[in-house]
């Protein structure tokens, strides 16, 4: 009772990253709550699942099996998670900001009437002091996130209502393995005591999945574009760069939003995170909701025109000048230098 | 048979335009310190109802936006676009509400409403980025929900069809109605001001907005009742009180920082072909690149 949860994602039968990325974090959160740490795993044909589970440091593992848990629909799953949670009672609740997560996050925090944060960038546990009704609560989790597109960033606490719920994205919490021989328990989940026949009127006619043809989360070297690129024509410049040098191409979300990139490039708090060996930043200017997404990258470059851009302040070399100008003898003096 | 379609639409503060004064002392949104748009994704998702409109004579479509009194701009635009009409959901009551007491807001407005075969919103708002209120709303009003959706393909015989944009891939649902509908900005833009509706719509105000009207005004109203955008308030919408505000919104924020990045000592380059061709010799030779 009154434990930590991670909600899984299952896709074709394997846990997604981000769910052992929660899994690690919900570890450290457990320990510092003298808690457990519990998994959720709903799909079809997924036996064995535990196993990996309990490596990252689940000491329980609650399995629902059956074919109506699988492709994903969001009533089943609601139907299965506020069940079991109304059992089980935990003080928090994580979930990745997936698609996955964000569908379905949202209603079971409705049907629980819980509070939910979204796309936190950390987690912590700590005290509140309500001046106003003179009381104190021990160990909350605060759900640490940029709001108001980046510009600032607001520590959310659930004092009253449990689970506390947070999603967060993929790739912002560290994945590591807990112990290759921690061993914890199955709790194999009747679905039929949760499920209603009302809970089955969504299907899924079609399904048409493709590998990512974007891979920027596992790439090295990062050329990234922001809206100081100032036409597609000059961000495609990038790619060039990018080509050279054996990158990939990444964007800020003012770059996708004005039509520079696709959305799958997209960096920031809103996008991927990554942490490559050297980041360049070209005609970015810094605002905080990209920033969250790169400043973990082992080098920065910072390319813009504005010698006093937010960028310049965690970037290792700062290049002022025309990027139109800077990216071409960029691509020369490589050439150059390697032949 | 035409459906009864209701758009939820939200009036944003333009996030990428952001001054000093932009948060209170509470770690609220100081609003009225910032321009005000419509949000993108909302256009996305009234763009799909028009759509449908077009497909199934006889449809109509409704805006519902909750908000401060000048959020009726938001009305006035999707009249503009082809909607039908619209309610503004306004009261002091809903000041500080998170997503879930916003939901219930909305739920309870609904309620109140000729029943919808289908309510369309937008993915997310770009304030809270949360994309929170649709999937809880649908909870509250007991329809299932289809989030991320890029099309609308079709919505005849009790049934939609949704077509959903995924991390790796498309997804195509069937769900009875009525139905909740997010919609992503990967879907098509919204069609512009139609030139005609916006003459007929530009006088359109709410209540409080007509207070202050001159006797013309009034007298062309009592001729065209559709200049007329109702308001909702608490008392209209049977809510408890207590789900509501800050008091129905079981998040609090406990504090509010503004972003301060940690200072490195940086190495300053310019444009000159020489510093470019040192700096690209220096990430070769230590391997950064290369």
């Amino acid at each position: 009772m009154n434990n930590v949860f991670v909600i899984c994602e299952i896709d074709e039968g394997k846990v997604v990253d981000v769910s052992l990325e929660l899994l690690t974090k919900g570890r450290t959160l457990a320990n510092e709550l003298k808690c457990k740490l519990e998994a959720v795993a709903l799909g079809h044909n997924i036996g064995g699942i535990e196993k990996e589970l309990y490596q990252y440091g689940a000491d329980v593992v609650h399995v629902g099996d059956d074919e109506r848990l699988n492709p994903y629909t969001t009533l089943p799953h609601t139907a299965v998670i506020t069940g079991l949670f109304g059992e089980e009672k935990p003080q928090i609740a994580l979930l990745g900001a997936t698609t996955f997560g964000r569908d379905l996050g949202p209603r079971v925090s409705s049907a629980l009437q819980s509070g939910l944060t979204a796309d936190c960038t950390s987690l912590e546990i700590g005290d509140h002091e309500d001046k106003k009704a003179g009381k104190t609560y021990k160990d909350l989790l605060y759900q640490i996130r940029p709001a108001f597109g980046g510009n600032i960033v607001a520590t959310i606490i659930n004092p009253d209502c449990r689970p506390q719920m947070a999603t967060v994205r993929e790739g912002v919490m560290k994945k590591e393995i807990y112990d290759k021989h921690h061993k914890g328990k199955l709790n194999k989940l009747d679905i039929n005591k949760y499920l209603k026949p009302e809970d089955l009127v969504v299907k899924v006619v079609e399904r048409h999945m493709e590998k990512s043809k974007v891979n920027i989360k596992n790439s090295s070297i990062i050329v990234s574009g922001g809206y100081g690129m100032g036409s597609k024509e000059n961000f495609d410049m990038l790619y060039e760069l990018a080509d050279v040098i054996g990158a990939e191409v990444g964007a800020s979300r003012a770059a996708v939003d004005a039509g520079y990139a696709e959305h799958d490039r997209q960096i920031g708090q809103t996008g991927v995170t990554v942490r490559p060996k050297l980041y360049i930043a070209c005609g970015i200017s810094g605002q905080i909701q990209h920033v969250a997404g790169m400043e973990d990258s082992s080098m920065i470059i910072a390319i813009n025109n504005d010698p006093n851009a937010p960028i310049n302040r965690i970037a290792d070399y700062v290049i002022t000048g025309d990027v139109a100008e800077i990216v071409p003898k960029m691509i020369k003096y490589y050439k150059q230098n390697t032949k | 048979m035409g459906l009864n379609i209701i758009v939820l639409a939200k009036q944003v503060p333009d996030t990428r335009n952001v001054g000093k004064d932009a948060m209170k002392a509470d770690g609220t949104v100081n609003r009225a310190a910032l321009p005000a748009i419509f949000n993108p994704e909302d256009l996305n998702a009234l763009e799909q109802a028009l759509r449908l409109k077009d497909k199934y004579k006889g449809t109509t479509v409704t805006i519902l936006t909750m908000g401060p009194g000048r959020a009726a701009d938001i009305i006035r635009e999707g009249l503009y676009r082809g909607a039908d009409k619209g309610y503004l959901l306004t009261d002091r009551a809903f000041a500080g509400s998170d997503t879930l007491a916003t939901s219930y807001a909305i739920s309870r407005a609904i309620m109140k409403l000729e029943k919808a075969d289908i309510i369309i919103a937008g993915r997310q708002a770009i304030d809270g980025d949360t994309a929170q209120v649709g999937p809880q709303v649908a909870e509250k009003l007991g329809m299932p929900q289809i989030t991320y959706a890029e099309e609308i393909v079709s919505a005849d015989k009790g049934k939609v069809v949704v077509k959903r944009r995924l991390e790796r891939g498309v997804e195509t649902v069937e769900s009875p109605l009525p139905v909740v509908v997010t919609v992503n900005s990967s879907a098509p833009a919204c069609r512009p001001r139609n030139a005609k509706l916006l003459m007929k719509y530009k006088h359109a105000k709410t209540i409080t907005e007509s207070q202050n009207a001159s006797e013309d005004y009034i007298n062309l109203t009592n001729d065209r009742p559709f200049l007329s955008i109702p308001e909702m308030s608490v008392n209209d919408i049977d809510a408890d009180s207590k789900w509501l505000g800050l008091s129905g919104s079981p998040t609090k924020v406990k504090q509010i920082e503004n972003i301060v990045f940690q200072a490195k000592e940086a190495k300053q380059l310019t444009a000159a072909d020489d510093e470019i061709n040192e700096l690209m010799k220096e990430l070769i030779a230590n391997h950064t690149i290369g």
